[in-house]
């Protein structure tokens, strides 16, 4: 239905004309989806936009053809191609939050697009709006209508994205990356709405992700796409059964999982080229494995592997190739003694206030209580989806942010009653790396000032020499270049700026380590690499982590412990094989089946859950999870569980173990 | 020695930032990013072309800065008695223009004076007609018809010479960038005009032509005419306009000495900190901008003026007298500017607080004052940049505003403020007296218009939302 053949697409940037997609030819059937998949910089989105013909002013098209049906796109005139955007095509972007309108209902919205594509009384416009709502699973579609974007949770605007979409009956739908910003529970809706509509209109999805979990569960077919170009087209089960390109291959290697506990991961030296200096031959010869002179001479053809399996590359070999892990050695001496951090009862409520005088009217419980011990040189994950209040914790233990009420004891030391100057005594022995690798470093320093930047605060007298030769250790340590030393950040690919982040917390030689979503941020295979280096600086120094994420295959990776937060409190602790493998409460089942395997079998049946996570300025009586819970029961309404412990050491808060 | 120099405290004002420009030019030529973005600036040539504009007002207006009291014919015997004239040395290099005054208007180019008078010839009758100027094409005699075709002989020599002038400057230019770049004079003779990287030394010499073309003729015009013509005491426009120069520029930067810190200490404290602080300082700066600006200026200019008119012992001369009013203007227009940018940097503040490299700093127990200077202020000097430059062109213009309504600088002081309003009575005037506003006006526009373009490309340097 959507043929797209030789499409090129450049950027102007500073004068100069930089090709970004270069010559990607693939068709999306009626009822298929097709699922563009590749690393951040490839080119995905860069082809969705010249297929809508939205590219950004300093982007165009060079050459090409996309053909819907019959019709040649581009060469329509705008005003033609107005009618076939939203009408026989549309798009859905990544960022919910930011692609309504703030200040119009999701009513005028919504009735903007249908205007578009057919005139309507005014009562049936309505009627027609509360069917598209009631179509992708909003049921009071009435009362939704004349709501504002910031009364909708982030799930219930990617559906009301998605109802835009089909008030123009598309015939081909296009998805860039529709679930990344949701949480894993939200984005098996989402997904499950997709294929759901998909079933009953027919429509061909263009699915462009980085995330295999995703193409495993959506896709018929798939392109990979490196550097611009499409390397690897295969149907669904061949791609996973036997990827052909290197760069597919290692893009599976590259995901941390259980299995790969005790080595390390695979990752792919090097990074995308940038747009202005492609290499003339295959792009991915420098990051390739099984690089040949030819590879570097000429650009490989497509080569046919199967029916309907092809690849460019010019190495014929199998799939199986050596297994590149090298034993890591997992940590798993036995730790004994006092645990480097102990939480208990932990608190943190953040007043509402509201009013001239700013009284105060309630509290947003953010963390609630929460309890646990981690021995040194262990890494404890703690699980849960967006709000339940994670990196919140992880702040308050650092004392970043004001404690309401527990203790927190580092190394023995209790820091929650200590003065600010005591406080600073003990800041050595606890630091932080974050999530996003840009905000993270300050711009106007240079990289050795900003890991000298904890040795100048806590690190006594030091000379500048040493300090120096302590920074070109460390940047070694994490592997980067010591000759950076003297550059800025924005020099840095986020990779390496994560590098640097993680040299700076260890210039301390900290006990512990606060990791919020470290790899959140990253490519898998650059996420490959900051895993692998997290893996041996706790093996070399004995660091522990509190690992705070969102990603299960990191934790099946990376962590010993896990422990599952919802709204604030911990419902869910114990050793990594007790909570993924035998979980007992079910919100950590219901957390576990939602989570997407990259893999062709494994998915087992997603437990649903009803509704959206509650504010936790008013969190529901009894136990939290009871609305949502499907093995509800009456006693759950009225109060909240007591822990249960099994020998083990596997802790539960629910009434069905009680 | 048979001069006493004088520091009036604009000149140290003005001398002294100078000097932190100078300053800070050095710290950005050591810091990359810094040099990054003001690396922009000079590879735009709109920025260039501006900033060459704005470097001849300056020159200008330092030249001006420079005070000194003539020594007089000593009286007796002993100590040397100074006059109570107080000259700059632009007043020395218009010498000319500023002593050969008329009696009262004469237009430009014009030979006889605006006004009919009385006149007794050499044959004892009385005639009233416009007489001849004392200064103006006086060299002319009595062929005053040959005004147009003198003039015009005179630009042309004026063009010639300013394209020798400009030959040798581009000249001078492309070798000193062939010696930097370490190249044949030949090869460079390109790179200034085609340089794509680098400075945009092409619009920096097309400027500099036109000033040349411009401002040469102009030169050699004013030793026989009144190019701009005279005003109602017979003074020359042209000395006129290039003397406002200093005193716009004073108005446009030296309120910054006092909007900086205030605003720099409020907004960063208040938006750092939060809480109580947060409160007061919003209620000071919510306070502050509700009353008129107008208002609270010519209130304090007022009092000012009191104070100055009770202790006339305090001032040596009557440019003194006029400078400390000056001051005091920059003084009330820097207190009532502040709340801006204040506002500005309080929300930018807010924002870094929450930050990671702020919290990771936190982390570390770097103090407040740490984190402040080293993490806070750098991130949001592209914020004070901005503004100040922005600000100047309001300035410079809201002096001419406050001096038409009368609290602006000394009525004695040359302003482009005071020319406009002593024009105000002249358009009444039937035929019209147009020459001194016009001159008055367009001086200003091309300086603000210099200022506004500059400060465009400034923001586009420095502003991270623009790519």
């Amino acid at each position: 239905m959507l043929t797209v053949r030789d499409v090129r697409v450049a950027y102007t940037l500073g004068g100069l004309e930089l090709t970004a997609v270069d010559g990607v030819s693939f068709d999306v059937a009626a009822g298929e989806t097709f699922a563009l998949l590749g690393e951040s910089g490839c080119g995905k989105s860069a082809t969705a936009l010249a297929i809508m013909r939205l590219l950004p002013a300093n982007g165009r098209i060079l050459g090409g053809s996309v053909c819907l049906g019959e019709e040649e796109l581009l060469a329509l005139p705008e005003c033609a191609m107005r009618r076939v955007r939203g009408g026989r095509m549309a798009m859905i972007f990544q960022e919910p939050s930011t692609s309504l309108n703030p200040v119009l209902t999701i009513g005028v919205q919504i009735g903007e697009v249908l205007a578009q594509h057919g005139e309507f009384p005014k009562a049936e416009a309505r009627r027609r709006m509360i069917e598209l709502l009631a179509l992708v699973g909003i049921s009071d579609g009435a009362r939704r209508l004349d709501e504002f974007p910031y009364q909708l949770s982030g799930g219930m605007k990617q559906r009301v994205m998605i109802a835009m979409a089909l008030a123009g009956t598309p015939e081909v739908l296009i998805a860039d990356e529709p679930t990344t910003a949701l949480d894993v529970t939200v984005q098996a809706q989402i997904l499950d709405l997709m294929t759901k509509l998909q079933a009953e209109r027919g429509m061909g999805i263009l699915l462009i992700t980085h995330d295999l979990g995703v193409v495993a569960r959506m896709a018929h077919r798939i392109g990979v796409m490196y550097a611009g170009e499409l390397v690897e087209i295969a149907p669904r089960r061949e791609f996973f059964e036997a990827p052909a390109h290197p760069y597919a291959q290692a893009l599976f290697s590259a995901l941390p999982d259980a299995m790969r506990r005790d080595e390390e991961l695979c990752t792919i030296p090097g990074q995308v080229p940038g747009l202005g200096e492609m290499p003339p031959g295959c792009r991915f010869a420098d990051r390739c494995p099984h690089v040949m002179p030819v590879c570097r001479e000429q650009s490989p053809d497509w080569r046919t592997v199967e029916n309907g399996h092809v690849v460019r590359c010019h190495w014929q070999g199998g799939s199986a190739g050596e297994p590149c892990g090298k034993k890591g050695g997992d940590n798993q001496a036995a730790v004994s003694g006092e645990p480097i951090l102990a939480v208990s009862d932990l608190k943190v409520h953040f007043p509402i206030r509201r009013g001239i005088l700013q009284s105060t009217v309630g509290h947003v419980k953010a963390v609630d209580g929460i309890s646990f011990e981690l021995p040194a040189g262990r890494t404890l994950a703690l699980v849960g989806e967006s709000g339940c209040g994670k990196t919140t914790a992880g702040k308050a233990i650092l004392q970043l942010l004001p404690v309401t009420a527990g203790s927190v004891r580092l190394a023995g030391t209790e820091l929650t009653s200590l003065s600010p100057r005591q406080l600073r005594a003990q800041r050595r022995l606890a630091q932080m790396i974050f999530q996003d690798p840009f905000a993270s470093l300050n711009p106007r320093l240079r990289v050795s000032e900003i890991v000298a930047e904890g040795m100048r605060a806590l690190g006594g007298k030091m000379s500048t020499v040493e300090r120096q030769v302590a920074v070109v250790e460390l940047l070694q340590q994490v592997g980067l270049d010591a000759a950076g030393s003297g550059r800025y950040p924005h020099e840095f690919s986020g990779g390496q700026r994560q590098r640097i982040a993680i040299a700076r917390a260890l210039a301390v030689r900290p006990g512990l380590i606060i990791c919020d979503e470290p790899t959140s941020a990253l490519d898998v295979s650059v996420q490959a690499q900051i895993l692998n280096l997290l893996k041996s600086l706790q093996n070399d120094f004995g660091v522990a982590y509190l690992f705070i994420t969102h990603n299960f295959g990191v934790v099946e990776y990376l962590a010993h412990e896990v422990a599952v937060m919802y709204l604030g409190r911990l419902v869910e602790c114990g050793s990594v094989d007790d909570v993924l493998r035998r979980a007992k409460h079910p919100y950590t089942q219901a957390l576990l089946s939602a989570v997407l395997v990259p893999r062709l079998e494994g998915q087992g049946e997603v437990i649903r859950l009803q509704g959206e996570i509650p504010s936790p300025a008013n969190p529901p009586a009894g136990c939290h999870f009871h609305q949502r819970c499907a093995q509800a029961m009456p006693v759950c309404r009225q109060r909240y569980p007591e822990v249960t412990a099994t020998e083990s050491g596997h802790t539960v808060a629910c009434h069905l173990y009680a | 020695m048979n001069f006493q120099i004088v520091l009036l405290w604009s000149d140290a004002l003005l001398w002294l930032l100078l000097v932190s420009v100078l300053g800070f030019a050095g710290l950005v030529l050591r810091s990359e990013p810094l040099r990054a973005a003001w690396g922009k600036i000079g590879a735009s040539r709109k920025g260039m072309a501006a900033a060459t504009l704005l470097v001849v007002f300056v020159l200008i207006a330092l030249l001006d800065s420079l005070h000194y009291r003539p020594r007089l014919p000593d009286m007796a015997e002993g100590r040397p008695v100074y006059g109570v004239e107080v000259y700059s040395l632009l007043d020395v290099v218009l010498t000319q223009a500023r002593t050969r005054l008329e009696k009262t208007y004469s237009a430009p180019f014009a030979t006889r004076l605006y006004a009919k008078e009385n006149i007794e010839q050499a044959d004892g009758r009385r005639v009233r007609d416009y007489p001849r100027l004392k200064h103006g094409g006086t060299h002319l005699g009595d062929a005053e018809d040959g005004v147009a075709a003198d003039a015009f002989v005179t630009a042309l020599k004026g063009w010639a010479l300013a394209l020798a002038l400009w030959i040798l400057l581009a000249a001078a230019l492309t070798a000193a960038l062939a010696w930097r770049r370490g190249m044949t004079v030949r090869d460079s003779w390109r790179p200034p005009w085609r340089c794509r990287d680098g400075l945009a030394w092409d619009a920096v010499l097309w400027t500099l032509a036109l000033i040349l073309l411009l401002a040469v003729p102009l030169a050699l015009l004013s030793a026989d005419y009144h190019v701009f013509g005279t005003d109602k005491v017979g003074q020359s426009v042209l000395y006129q306009v290039l003397k406002s120069v200093r005193t716009a520029l004073v108005i446009g930067l030296v309120p910054t000495l006092v909007t900086l810190p205030l605003a720099l200490l409020f907004g960063l404290l208040a938006g750092y900190f939060g809480g109580w602080l947060d409160d007061v300082i919003q209620y000071l700066y919510t306070v502050l901008s509700s009353i008129p600006g107008v208002l609270l200026i010519a209130a304090a200019v007022l009092m000012i003026q009191v104070v100055i008119d009770t202790h006339p012992d305090w001032f040596a001369s009557a440019v003194e007298r006029a400078d400390l009013r000056l001051l005091a203007l920059c003084f009330i227009l820097g207190l009532t500017s502040w709340t801006g940018l204040c506002r500005l940097l309080r929300g930018e503040a807010m924002k870094l607080r929450e930050l990671d490299y702020v919290q990771a700093a936190r982390a570390f127990g770097v103090g407040h004052t740490g984190i402040l200077t080293r993490h806070v202020l750098p991130n949001v000097m592209h914020i004070v940049i901005i503004s100040v430059v922005m600000g100047f062109s309001s300035l410079v213009l809201s002096e001419a505003v406050l001096s038409y309504v009368g609290v602006g600088v000394d009525p004695n002081m040359t302003s482009f403020g005071t020319m406009i309003n002593n024009a105000r009575l002249e358009l009444g005037r039937e035929p019209v007296v147009w020459w001194s506003l016009l001159a008055a006006m367009a001086s200003m526009f091309i300086l603000v218009l210099a200022a506004n373009l500059f400060a465009d490309v400034v923001r586009d340097a420095f502003d991270p939302r623009t790519v």
